[in-house]
């Protein structure tokens, strides 16, 4: 399978170029040229309808017939018989996708002793609850939850399964898409239907944000994408003649070949900065220990939650939970103050989705100063301390 | 223990330079590195097999000069290194990925553990592991930051590991063999030994390089072709809005911030 370039009938208009997602296209002189980076993906050919002096020897992969895929379903995760917000959140989105495709959303849950969290997936949009109890799924393991999914996917042909890209849904979607044969998109921050093809079509960014991707997943079925907390919203709706689909399962332990030992929480209560309305952060310009002290002053005075970058987290200063960007987490706040913060999109891309974004950084030219609703030039050990001395009396003295 | 660690060459995404007018990503100058947390991965499995006796093959997916890593991998301890580069493996999506990885891993046979980095920086998926460890039907542990033990002499045959979960971290027996998706806390790794890298680079031959015909698929079930997911478009991000610049002194600074924030449609507005 190669592509190739019929010289003749190039005339440099750089189309290709241009819709080439892999960079396997230049210009030698003023004609197209493959490069090694070139997958035989075939998008070039499309675009060179006009002039059709790109060739190749591919044959177009037959798309299935797949009208018997029904139903936009979302893995609802629980944990200690808490529901994961996120669920919700992606069931906000699913009813918008299963409006777009004319089918109807469903959420699968699985646990020991779950039945009581159906009603509230009922009354955020899911018509239809899978419901699967055993003791074996009492906490998460992977292989259970896995064999569990696996077995619903394949008697009930879903359209599309969503599932929170959170620890455990990183864990089990891989498998899960493996297992039922088909493609999986990670940490999604936009889902859209293609209205031509009726297709998913799933954004995501790569390279540490620096580049964004559209995906789709046209030979196989479900459409498989997770999606991070915080990015999409919940909204409540209780769909009419709602329905429960108990599901009967038999898991042998040994098939499971894990065993979780014990669970040992670290984490402080009410420190949660994705559930938090205000968050101030602090990266490498906030002044150590000291500097942080006085941004959890300043949070704590509006009622908000710390946070901060990977390097901070990397000294020791703030525990890993309270880091935001690429390798922490996606937060949507009313409000984000970032101090200190340069604005590298390795940290950007975990807080561009905050309502408004208040910048305070000593130079000028720091890219944060690009997203931000309201700049501040200057120095933080300054603006910081009088930000606090006017919340504190109530308005400029 | 008879260890295997995946690992992989990635652009260094943390210094990524965009060209101002296309907004394209400048690869020209763009250093390849071994990526980090791949690096945890084979630091573990080389002080496992000092512990326990066994040999560490590295492997990797890539084009040619992916041979950079694994002689990487060599100076850091490694016994053999495979390198799977083909044509046919370009394009290849995390399905047609882990399906490649693991037909090597099952031409590889004896193994008991199967380490690799929780995420590449280049992608950032994580789901290379646990779809290894499904085409190849064994255990998986992901987020792993400690090796507690490993009990390969009693009846159990399995190693306990602990996972850093949201809110603390779990213990999980797992049965061997399994796959560990190791993250940055679980050690330092090593700097290549020196006398290691030389042998590495002078004698190419722990080095093997496969391709598809060597581990036995098909071109159609590999690379692009063999992927259920296809990029449809790129583009650079672009994030607006309506941005105002506070000036003046920094009291001044301050209570006009205060004044934005009152007429904000905020939850807090009324509080200030």
């Amino acid at each position: 399978m190669t592509i190739w370039i019929i010289e003749d009938k190039c005339d440099g208009c750089q189309r290709c170029i241009k819709v080439c997602p892999y960079e396997g296209i230049e210009m030698k002189g003023n004609i197209a040229s493959i490069t090694d980076r070139c997958t035989s993906c075939g998008a070039c050919i499309e675009a060179c309808k006009k002039n059709h002096a790109i060739e190749s020897d591919i044959e177009p992969r037959p798309v299935p017939d797949f009208s018997d895929r029904q139903g936009v379903w979302v893995f609802a995760e629980q944990n200690q018989e808490k529901l994961a917000r996120v669920s919700l959140e992606l069931l906000g989105k699913a009813q918008e996708l299963a409006k777009a495709l004319g089918q109807e959303v469903s959420a699968l849950i699985c646990g020991k002793d779950v039945s009581h969290l159906v009603e509230t997936l009922h009354d955020h949009g899911a018509k239809n609850v899978y419901l699967i109890e055993d003791d074996a799924l009492e906490n998460f393991r992977t292989i259970a939850y896995a064999n569990v999914i696996e077995d619903l996917v394949l008697t009930h042909k879903p359209n599309i399964l969503l599932m929170g890209a959170t620890g455990l849904g990183r864990d089990l979607a891989p498998r899960v898409s493996r297992r039922v044969g088909t493609g999986l998109t990670a940490d999604c921050t936009q889902i859209t239907i293609d209205p031509e093809e009726k297709l998913m079509y799933q954004t995501r960014p790569a390279f540490g944000g620096n580049v964004m991707a559209t995906i789709a997943c046209r030979y196989t079925r479900p459409q498989m994408a997770t999606v991070r907390p915080g990015v999409m919203e919940a909204m409540p709706c209780k769909p009419e003649d709602t329905k429960i689909i108990r599901h009967e399962v038999s898991l042998k332990e040994q098939d499971i070949r894990t065993r979780i030992l014990e669970k040992i929480l670290e984490k402080k209560p009410g420190t949660d900065i994705s559930e938090a309305s205000v968050v101030v952060a602090g990266g490498r310009g906030v002044n150590g220990e000291k500097g942080f002290a006085m941004l959890r002053e300043l949070s704590n005075l509006l009622g908000g939650e710390l946070a901060c970058t990977r390097l901070i987290t990397e000294k020791g200063i703030l525990p890993h939970d309270v880091q935001v960007g690429q390798t922490g987490k996606t937060i949507r706040p009313e409000i984000y103050i970032a101090c200190g913060i340069s604005g590298a999109v390795q940290h950007t891309a975990g807080m561009m989705g905050s309502r408004y974004i208040i910048a305070i950084n000593n130079d000028p030219m720091a890219p944060i100063f690009k997203l931000a609703n309201w700049s501040i030039v200057g120095d933080v050990n300054e603006i910081v301390p009088e930000f606090i001395k006017q919340l504190s009396s109530g308005g400029a003295s | 223990m008879n260890i295997i660690v995946l690992v992989k060459q990635v652009p260094n995404t943390t210094n990524i330079k965009l060209d101002p007018k296309t907004g394209n990503l400048i690869r020209e100058g763009l250093e390849s590195i071994m990526n980090p947390d791949d690096l945890h991965a084979l630091e573990a499995g080389v002080k496992i097999k000092e512990e326990t006796g066994g040999r560490v093959i590295a492997v990797s997916m890539g084009p040619p000069q992916a041979v950079d890593v694994l002689t990487q991998a060599m100076g850091m301890g490694a016994d053999r290194a495979i390198l799977l580069s083909d044509r046919a493996f370009s394009g290849a999506d995390t399905w047609a990925t882990s399906y490649t990885l693991s037909k090597a891993i099952e031409k590889i046979k004896d193994y008991d553990l199967i380490l690799c980095g929780h995420q590449a920086i280049d992608g950032d998926t994580a789901q290379i592991g646990p779809q290894v460890a499904d085409w190849l039907d064994i255990a998986q542990a992901t987020y792993v930051r400690e090796i507690e033990s490993i009990n390969q002499n009693n009846a159990e045959n399995e190693i306990i590991v602990k996972r850093r979960l949201e809110d603390g971290f779990e213990r999980v027996a797992c049965k061997i063999p399994v796959l560990l998706t190791i993250i940055s806390e679980l050690n330092d790794p090593r700097y290549p030994h020196m006398g290691q890298l030389i042998s590495a680079c002078e004698q190419k031959a722990p080095i093997q390089v496969w391709n598809a015909a060597d581990i036995g698929v098909k071109t159609i079930e590999v690379g692009l072709e063999g992927s259920n997911t296809h990029v449809i478009k790129t583009f650079t991000p672009n994030f607006k809005r309506q941005n105002e610049l506070l000036e003046g002194s920094t009291k001044e600074v301050v209570s006009n911030l205060i004044d934005r924030l009152k007429k904000s449609d905020t939850s807090i507005s009324h509080r200030l």
